[in-house]
Protein backbone atom coordinates (compact mmCIF):
# COMPACT_ATOMS: atom_id res chain seq x y z
CA UNK A 1 0.00 0.00 0.00
CA UNK A 2 1.21 3.51 -0.80
CA UNK A 3 2.22 5.80 1.98
CA UNK A 4 -0.48 8.43 2.30
CA UNK A 5 0.92 11.88 1.49
CA UNK A 6 -0.50 15.27 2.24
CA UNK A 7 -0.41 16.98 -1.12
CA UNK A 8 1.00 20.48 -1.12
CA UNK A 9 -0.76 22.74 -3.59
CA UNK A 10 1.12 24.61 -6.30
CA UNK A 11 0.02 27.84 -4.68
CA UNK A 12 1.43 26.87 -1.33
CA UNK A 13 4.74 25.97 -2.95
CA UNK A 14 4.64 29.31 -4.77
CA UNK A 15 3.93 31.15 -1.54
CA UNK A 16 6.83 29.45 0.22
CA UNK A 17 9.16 30.18 -2.68
CA UNK A 18 8.01 33.79 -2.72
CA UNK A 19 8.72 34.09 0.99
CA UNK A 20 12.23 32.74 0.41
CA UNK A 21 13.04 35.31 -2.29
CA UNK A 22 11.17 38.37 -1.06
CA UNK A 23 13.33 41.34 -0.14
CA UNK A 24 12.52 43.40 2.93
CA UNK A 25 11.62 47.09 2.77
CA UNK A 26 15.05 48.24 3.90
CA UNK A 27 16.75 46.31 1.11
CA UNK A 28 14.41 47.69 -1.51
CA UNK A 29 14.87 51.22 -0.16
CA UNK A 30 18.64 50.81 -0.37
CA UNK A 31 18.45 49.57 -3.97
CA UNK A 32 16.03 52.36 -4.88
CA UNK A 33 18.37 55.00 -3.45
CA UNK A 34 21.26 53.57 -5.47
CA UNK A 35 19.10 53.57 -8.57
CA UNK A 36 18.09 57.22 -8.14
CA UNK A 37 21.71 58.28 -7.59
CA UNK A 38 22.81 56.47 -10.71
CA UNK A 39 19.88 57.74 -12.79
CA UNK A 40 20.82 61.27 -11.73
CA UNK A 41 24.46 60.77 -12.74
CA UNK A 42 23.37 59.32 -16.09
CA UNK A 43 21.00 62.24 -16.77
CA UNK A 44 17.98 59.93 -16.83
CA UNK A 45 15.76 61.96 -14.51
CA UNK A 46 13.61 64.42 -16.43
CA UNK A 47 11.50 65.47 -13.45
CA UNK A 48 12.74 65.16 -9.88
CA UNK A 49 10.54 65.91 -6.92
CA UNK A 50 10.37 66.11 -3.15
CA UNK A 51 7.97 67.45 -0.57
CA UNK A 52 8.48 70.26 1.91
CA UNK A 53 6.67 71.06 5.14
CA UNK A 54 5.27 74.56 5.03
CA UNK A 55 2.84 76.74 6.99
CA UNK A 56 0.28 75.63 4.38
CA UNK A 57 0.82 71.92 4.71
CA UNK A 58 2.98 69.68 2.60
CA UNK A 59 4.18 71.34 -0.61
CA UNK A 60 5.28 69.32 -3.62
CA UNK A 61 8.38 70.73 -5.32
CA UNK A 62 9.29 69.47 -8.79
CA UNK A 63 12.17 70.42 -11.07
CA UNK A 64 13.05 69.72 -14.68
CA UNK A 65 16.63 69.89 -15.88
CA UNK A 66 15.95 73.59 -16.56
CA UNK A 67 14.78 74.54 -13.10
CA UNK A 68 11.85 74.60 -10.72
CA UNK A 69 8.84 73.61 -12.81
CA UNK A 70 6.07 73.07 -10.26
CA UNK A 71 5.09 73.86 -6.70
CA UNK A 72 1.82 72.27 -5.63
CA UNK A 73 -0.34 72.66 -2.54
CA UNK A 74 -1.81 69.62 -0.86
CA UNK A 75 -5.32 70.45 -2.07
CA UNK A 76 -4.11 70.04 -5.66
CA UNK A 77 -3.42 66.35 -4.84
CA UNK A 78 0.27 65.66 -5.36
CA UNK A 79 -0.41 62.34 -7.06
CA UNK A 80 -2.46 64.06 -9.75
CA UNK A 81 0.15 66.77 -10.16
CA UNK A 82 2.89 64.17 -10.71
CA UNK A 83 0.72 62.33 -13.23
CA UNK A 84 0.23 65.61 -15.13
CA UNK A 85 3.97 66.29 -15.09
CA UNK A 86 4.57 62.78 -16.45
CA UNK A 87 2.13 63.50 -19.27
CA UNK A 88 3.22 67.09 -20.00
CA UNK A 89 6.99 66.89 -19.49
CA UNK A 90 8.25 63.30 -19.34
CA UNK A 91 7.30 60.08 -17.55
CA UNK A 92 10.87 59.85 -16.22
CA UNK A 93 9.67 61.26 -12.90
CA UNK A 94 11.57 60.24 -9.77
CA UNK A 95 11.48 61.18 -6.10
CA UNK A 96 14.96 62.69 -5.97
CA UNK A 97 15.37 65.40 -3.34
CA UNK A 98 18.92 66.57 -4.09
CA UNK A 99 18.12 68.76 -7.13
CA UNK A 100 15.50 70.54 -5.01
CA UNK A 101 17.48 71.06 -1.83
CA UNK A 102 18.31 74.65 -2.74
CA UNK A 103 14.68 75.50 -3.52
CA UNK A 104 13.56 73.87 -0.27
CA UNK A 105 16.12 75.85 1.74
CA UNK A 106 15.12 79.17 0.14
CA UNK A 107 11.44 78.47 0.73
CA UNK A 108 12.16 77.63 4.36
CA UNK A 109 13.98 80.95 4.72
CA UNK A 110 11.09 82.77 3.02
CA UNK A 111 8.50 81.21 5.35
CA UNK A 112 10.66 82.18 8.32
CA UNK A 113 10.64 85.81 7.08
CA UNK A 114 14.37 85.77 6.32
CA UNK A 115 14.19 85.90 2.54
CA UNK A 116 12.56 88.47 0.27
CA UNK A 117 13.74 87.27 -3.16
CA UNK A 118 14.20 83.80 -4.59
CA UNK A 119 17.41 83.11 -6.40
CA UNK A 120 16.30 80.03 -8.31
CA UNK A 121 16.14 78.87 -11.90
CA UNK A 122 12.48 78.55 -12.85
CA UNK A 123 11.13 76.54 -15.80
CA UNK A 124 7.85 78.10 -16.96
CA UNK A 125 7.31 75.83 -19.96
CA UNK A 126 3.95 74.73 -18.57
CA UNK A 127 2.56 78.24 -19.22
CA UNK A 128 2.29 79.51 -22.78
CA UNK A 129 1.44 82.72 -24.61
CA UNK A 130 -0.22 85.43 -22.56
CA UNK A 131 -0.15 83.30 -19.41
CA UNK A 132 3.57 83.06 -19.73
CA UNK A 133 3.83 86.86 -20.24
CA UNK A 134 1.81 87.36 -17.04
CA UNK A 135 4.04 85.04 -15.04
CA UNK A 136 7.18 86.71 -16.35
CA UNK A 137 5.79 90.03 -15.15
CA UNK A 138 4.80 88.66 -11.72
CA UNK A 139 8.41 88.05 -10.91
CA UNK A 140 8.92 91.85 -10.97
CA UNK A 141 6.34 92.54 -8.24
CA UNK A 142 8.34 93.23 -5.12
CA UNK A 143 8.03 91.51 -1.79
CA UNK A 144 5.45 93.19 0.44
CA UNK A 145 3.68 94.98 -2.42
CA UNK A 146 0.56 94.12 -4.43
CA UNK A 147 -0.78 94.86 -7.88
CA UNK A 148 -4.28 94.65 -9.34
CA UNK A 149 -5.24 92.11 -11.99
CA UNK A 150 -5.85 95.07 -14.33
CA UNK A 151 -2.35 96.42 -13.77
CA UNK A 152 -0.88 92.98 -14.36
CA UNK A 153 -2.87 92.57 -17.59
CA UNK A 154 -1.57 95.91 -18.80
CA UNK A 155 2.01 95.14 -17.83
CA UNK A 156 1.79 91.83 -19.70
CA UNK A 157 0.73 93.69 -22.83
CA UNK A 158 -3.06 93.27 -22.91
CA UNK A 159 -4.75 95.95 -20.79
CA UNK A 160 -8.24 94.59 -21.52
CA UNK A 161 -7.39 90.95 -20.71
CA UNK A 162 -8.06 91.31 -16.98
CA UNK A 163 -9.92 88.04 -16.70
CA UNK A 164 -7.18 86.21 -18.63
CA UNK A 165 -4.61 87.70 -16.27
CA UNK A 166 -6.58 86.25 -13.37
CA UNK A 167 -6.68 82.90 -15.10
CA UNK A 168 -2.91 83.00 -15.65
CA UNK A 169 -2.45 83.60 -11.91
CA UNK A 170 -4.78 80.77 -10.96
CA UNK A 171 -2.85 78.41 -13.24
CA UNK A 172 0.57 79.53 -12.03
CA UNK A 173 2.67 76.34 -11.96
CA UNK A 174 5.18 77.80 -9.51
CA UNK A 175 3.20 79.70 -6.86
CA UNK A 176 5.02 81.48 -4.02
CA UNK A 177 8.29 81.66 -6.02
CA UNK A 178 6.40 83.32 -8.87
CA UNK A 179 4.35 85.55 -6.57
CA UNK A 180 0.81 85.39 -7.92
CA UNK A 181 -0.33 85.94 -4.32
CA UNK A 182 0.71 89.58 -4.75
CA UNK A 183 -2.04 90.15 -7.30
CA UNK A 184 -5.35 91.35 -5.80
CA UNK A 185 -8.64 92.73 -7.05
CA UNK A 186 -8.98 96.43 -7.90
CA UNK A 187 -11.69 96.77 -5.26
CA UNK A 188 -9.17 95.76 -2.62
CA UNK A 189 -10.58 92.29 -1.96
CA UNK A 190 -8.08 89.53 -2.03
CA UNK A 191 -9.14 87.31 -4.95
CA UNK A 192 -8.79 83.58 -5.34
CA UNK A 193 -5.70 81.50 -4.79
CA UNK A 194 -4.59 77.98 -5.73
CA UNK A 195 -3.65 77.23 -2.17
CA UNK A 196 -6.87 78.73 -0.79
CA UNK A 197 -7.73 82.31 0.13
CA UNK A 198 -6.47 81.80 3.67
CA UNK A 199 -3.00 80.91 2.39
CA UNK A 200 -2.96 84.03 0.23
CA UNK A 201 -3.97 86.17 3.20
CA UNK A 202 -1.27 84.59 5.35
CA UNK A 203 1.42 85.20 2.74
CA UNK A 204 0.40 88.85 2.25
CA UNK A 205 0.20 89.46 5.99
CA UNK A 206 3.61 87.85 6.51
CA UNK A 207 5.20 89.98 3.80
CA UNK A 208 3.55 93.15 5.11
CA UNK A 209 4.88 92.47 8.61
CA UNK A 210 8.45 91.62 7.61
CA UNK B 1 -2.23 48.88 -11.81
CA UNK B 2 0.36 51.03 -13.41
CA UNK B 3 0.08 51.97 -17.04
CA UNK B 4 2.69 53.37 -19.44
CA UNK B 5 3.12 57.11 -19.05
CA UNK B 6 2.73 57.09 -15.27
CA UNK B 7 5.52 58.63 -13.20
CA UNK B 8 8.39 56.14 -13.20
CA UNK B 9 8.54 56.40 -9.42
CA UNK B 10 5.24 54.53 -9.25
CA UNK B 11 6.69 51.68 -11.29
CA UNK B 12 9.46 51.24 -8.76
CA UNK B 13 7.10 51.14 -5.79
CA UNK B 14 4.55 48.95 -7.52
CA UNK B 15 6.82 46.49 -9.32
CA UNK B 16 10.15 46.76 -7.49
CA UNK B 17 9.28 43.89 -5.14
CA UNK B 18 8.21 41.45 -7.87
CA UNK B 19 11.27 42.27 -9.99
CA UNK B 20 13.39 41.57 -6.90
CA UNK B 21 11.70 38.19 -6.35
CA UNK B 22 12.38 37.24 -9.95
CA UNK B 23 16.03 38.35 -9.72
CA UNK B 24 16.54 36.46 -6.47
CA UNK B 25 14.86 33.36 -7.80
CA UNK B 26 17.17 33.35 -10.83
CA UNK B 27 20.43 34.53 -9.23
CA UNK B 28 22.43 34.66 -6.01
CA UNK B 29 21.87 37.68 -3.73
CA UNK B 30 24.66 39.99 -4.93
CA UNK B 31 23.89 39.28 -8.58
CA UNK B 32 20.19 39.75 -7.85
CA UNK B 33 20.87 43.27 -6.56
CA UNK B 34 22.82 44.08 -9.72
CA UNK B 35 20.13 42.61 -11.94
CA UNK B 36 17.45 44.63 -10.14
CA UNK B 37 19.36 47.90 -10.64
CA UNK B 38 20.25 47.10 -14.25
CA UNK B 39 16.62 46.28 -14.94
CA UNK B 40 15.31 49.60 -13.68
CA UNK B 41 18.06 51.64 -15.32
CA UNK B 42 17.32 49.96 -18.67
CA UNK B 43 13.60 50.48 -18.08
CA UNK B 44 14.12 54.17 -17.28
CA UNK B 45 16.03 54.58 -20.57
CA UNK B 46 13.28 52.97 -22.61
CA UNK B 47 10.22 54.09 -20.63
CA UNK B 48 9.21 57.17 -22.70
CA UNK B 49 8.97 54.91 -25.78
CA UNK B 50 6.93 52.17 -24.13
CA UNK B 51 3.73 51.60 -26.12
CA UNK B 52 0.61 52.83 -24.30
CA UNK B 53 -1.09 49.42 -24.28
CA UNK B 54 1.87 47.58 -22.75
CA UNK B 55 1.68 45.43 -19.65
CA UNK B 56 4.19 47.23 -17.46
CA UNK B 57 4.91 44.36 -15.07
CA UNK B 58 5.43 41.91 -17.94
CA UNK B 59 7.73 44.40 -19.62
CA UNK B 60 9.83 44.84 -16.45
CA UNK B 61 10.00 41.08 -15.81
CA UNK B 62 11.13 40.56 -19.40
CA UNK B 63 13.94 43.06 -18.91
CA UNK B 64 14.86 41.36 -15.61
CA UNK B 65 14.86 37.97 -17.35
CA UNK B 66 17.29 39.27 -19.98
CA UNK B 67 19.53 40.86 -17.35
CA UNK B 68 19.60 37.62 -15.37
CA UNK B 69 20.54 35.68 -18.52
CA UNK B 70 23.34 38.19 -19.22
CA UNK B 71 24.67 37.77 -15.70
CA UNK B 72 24.46 33.98 -15.84
CA UNK B 73 26.30 33.96 -19.18
CA UNK B 74 29.02 36.24 -17.86
CA UNK B 75 29.39 33.99 -14.81
CA UNK B 76 29.52 30.90 -17.02
CA UNK B 77 32.33 32.42 -19.08
CA UNK B 78 34.30 33.53 -16.05
CA UNK B 79 36.71 30.78 -14.92
CA UNK B 80 35.53 30.70 -11.35
CA UNK B 81 35.62 27.61 -9.19
CA UNK B 82 32.04 28.27 -8.09
CA UNK B 83 30.73 26.92 -11.36
CA UNK B 84 27.25 26.66 -9.99
CA UNK B 85 26.13 30.02 -11.33
CA UNK B 86 22.82 29.84 -9.60
CA UNK B 87 24.36 30.00 -6.17
CA UNK B 88 22.32 29.38 -3.13
CA UNK B 89 21.54 32.44 -1.12
CA UNK B 90 24.57 33.22 0.93
CA UNK B 91 23.73 32.98 4.59
CA UNK B 92 26.48 35.48 5.35
CA UNK B 93 24.56 38.08 3.40
CA UNK B 94 23.65 41.15 5.42
CA UNK B 95 20.05 40.23 5.02
CA UNK B 96 18.31 37.29 6.57
CA UNK B 97 16.54 35.13 4.04
CA UNK B 98 13.56 33.21 5.13
CA UNK B 99 12.87 30.13 7.20
CA UNK B 100 15.46 27.34 7.16
CA UNK B 101 13.01 24.72 5.91
CA UNK B 102 12.66 26.65 2.66
CA UNK B 103 16.39 26.54 1.98
CA UNK B 104 15.64 23.06 0.61
CA UNK B 105 12.95 24.45 -1.61
CA UNK B 106 15.27 27.17 -2.78
CA UNK B 107 18.04 24.67 -3.57
CA UNK B 108 15.55 22.50 -5.41
CA UNK B 109 14.50 25.51 -7.49
CA UNK B 110 18.14 26.21 -8.38
CA UNK B 111 18.52 22.62 -9.54
CA UNK B 112 15.53 22.57 -11.86
CA UNK B 113 16.25 22.51 -15.59
CA UNK B 114 16.31 26.13 -16.86
CA UNK B 115 12.91 26.03 -18.59
CA UNK B 116 11.17 24.51 -15.58
CA UNK B 117 12.80 27.01 -13.29
CA UNK B 118 11.88 29.88 -15.57
CA UNK B 119 8.31 28.65 -15.93
CA UNK B 120 7.87 28.33 -12.15
CA UNK B 121 9.42 31.75 -11.49
CA UNK B 122 7.54 33.69 -14.17
CA UNK B 123 4.22 31.94 -13.69
CA UNK B 124 4.15 31.64 -9.92
CA UNK B 125 6.43 34.40 -8.61
CA UNK B 126 5.79 37.04 -11.28
CA UNK B 127 2.18 35.98 -11.88
CA UNK B 128 2.54 36.19 -15.66
CA UNK B 129 0.14 34.63 -18.15
CA UNK B 130 1.39 31.40 -19.77
CA UNK B 131 1.46 33.15 -23.16
CA UNK B 132 3.99 35.65 -21.78
CA UNK B 133 5.93 32.96 -19.94
CA UNK B 134 6.15 31.02 -23.23
CA UNK B 135 7.48 34.08 -25.04
CA UNK B 136 10.16 34.60 -22.39
CA UNK B 137 11.24 30.97 -22.49
CA UNK B 138 11.03 30.77 -26.27
CA UNK B 139 8.67 27.82 -26.15
CA UNK B 140 5.02 27.16 -26.89
CA UNK B 141 2.32 27.98 -24.39
CA UNK B 142 1.59 24.26 -23.91
CA UNK B 143 5.27 23.59 -23.28
CA UNK B 144 5.41 26.45 -20.77
CA UNK B 145 2.45 24.94 -18.91
CA UNK B 146 4.14 21.55 -18.87
CA UNK B 147 7.40 23.05 -17.65
CA UNK B 148 5.64 24.86 -14.83
CA UNK B 149 3.73 21.72 -13.84
CA UNK B 150 6.87 19.57 -13.98
CA UNK B 151 8.79 22.15 -12.00
CA UNK B 152 6.14 22.35 -9.29
CA UNK B 153 5.97 18.55 -9.16
CA UNK B 154 9.74 18.39 -8.66
CA UNK B 155 9.57 20.99 -5.89
CA UNK B 156 6.73 19.07 -4.26
CA UNK B 157 8.93 15.99 -3.88
CA UNK B 158 11.32 18.07 -1.77
CA UNK B 159 8.51 18.98 0.57
CA UNK B 160 7.37 15.36 0.73
CA UNK B 161 10.78 13.86 1.29
CA UNK B 162 10.49 11.57 4.28
CA UNK B 163 12.03 12.81 7.46
CA UNK B 164 15.32 10.89 7.87
CA UNK B 165 14.69 10.52 11.60
CA UNK B 166 11.40 8.74 11.20
CA UNK B 167 7.96 8.86 9.72
CA UNK B 168 6.03 11.98 9.13
CA UNK B 169 2.63 12.29 10.71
Amino acid sequence: MNTPTISVSAHEIAARLAAAVTADEAKLAELRAGLVARAGRDGLIDVSYRTLDSPFGLLLLAASKDGLIRIAFEMERHEDVLARLAADVSPRVLAAPAPLDDAARQLDEYFAGHRRRFDLRVDLRLARGFRRAVLDHLRDIDYGTTQSYAAVAAAAGKPTAVRAAGSACSHNPVPIVVPCHRVVRSDGTIGNYLGGTAAKQTLLAMEAAA
Amino acid sequence: MSVPGQPFEELISEHGPVVMRVCRAMLGPADADDAWSETFIAALHAYPDLRPASNVRGWLVTIAHNKAIDILRRAARAPRPTADVAQRPNTESTERLDAPVDDDLRTALDRLPPKQRGAVVYRYLADMAYADVAALLDSSEAAARRSAADGIAALRTVLHRPDPKGQRP
